[in-house]
């Protein structure tokens, strides 16, 4: 009954990971482009989430340094990512991953 | 109260998680983001990072999204096929998933840690100030980096987005048909 009412860092990195395996779930499951990204940024969420908590368990704003860079990395990744998928939409005329085999040799 | 919060919130996360993963509308899958990053930023104001929240909520929520769905409208609604051409994918998918959070969930029992709550720590540690001061003077040169990775980005994205920057398929059809 305690796990239930007195919330833990342990909560939360749990709920992280679980966060984290449903990104992952979404990366292997989903052939839309635009899914597979929103679910990479749902793992880097998740793992921001387990800098926080850990960053207040340990009384120290590293984590949260860490975090606001992830946050900055992040935003210039979707940049240059969706304009990959907009590249790769005006070229083939669909954002389905599997057809992305051009590259085959 | 505040254990009430965290249970409502985490089942409003991994829901909206959930939506995206398995919703057969793009859209929807970006505005289930939405949702989930919005809970987030409440986890973060729990956990005493108020710059954070506000941050994520800007950043992400915000700025972040909006690029989704600005590229989502330019691109039509298109969710592709939900399940794949590989019969396999989809279990092999949730087995491994299922996997790894039998794996990491015992990984983050962490009551080794000092278990400081909340109370005991000072209002210095959730300040925004204490964590400018610590990113311009400690990390002053991973912040001077991150600036230049965001013009490398910038830069990036506009050359990726230029017209001419790459001939599509369709260009190349119609030059053949013009030699022939």
């Amino acid at each position: 009954m305690e796990a239930l009412t007195t919330i833990t860092t342990t909560h939360y990195l749990i709920l992280s990971a679980i966060l984290f395996s449903l990104g992952v779930l979404g990366v292997l499951m989903r052939r839309s482009a635009i899914i597979a990204f929103l679910s990479i940024e749902l793992m880097l969420n998740a793992v921001n989430l387990s800098f926080v908590a850990l960053a207040r368990d340990l009384v120290s704003l590293d984590g949260q340094v860490v975090v606001f860079f992830v946050m900055t990395v992040a935003a210039a990744e979707v940049a240059v990512g969706l304009a990959l998928i907009v590249a790769f939409y005006r070229s083939l005329g669909t954002t389905d991953i599997d057809e992305a085999h051009e590259l085959y040799g | 109260m505040s254990a009430l919060i965290f249970w409502l919130l985490s089942i409003v996360a991994i829901g909206a998680a959930l939506v995206l993963i398995f919703g057969r509308n793009t859209v929807h899958g970006v505005l289930a983001m939405v949702v989930n990053f919005a809970v987030v930023a409440v986890f973060y104001l729990m956990l005493q990072a108020p710059f954070i929240a506000a941050v994520q909520v800007i950043v992400y929520a915000g700025a972040i999204l909006v690029l989704f769905l600005f590229v989502v409208m330019l691109m039509g609604n298109d969710p592709g096929p939900l399940w794949e051409h590989l019969a396999v994918q989809r279990p092999a998918a949730i087995l491994l998933v299922l996997l790894l959070i039998v794996a990491l969930v015992p990984m983050m029992d962490v009551r080794n840690l000092t278990g400081v709550t909340a109370t005991l720590i000072g209002p210095e540690f959730s300040d925004p100030a204490s964590l400018a001061r610590l990113l311009y003077s400690e990390y002053i040169l991973p912040v001077e980096v991150t600036a230049l990775l965001l013009l490398a980005a910038t830069v990036g994205a506009v050359v990726l987005g230029r017209r001419g920057a790459y001939r599509t398929k369709r260009e190349e059809v119609l030059d053949l048909d013009e030699v022939v």
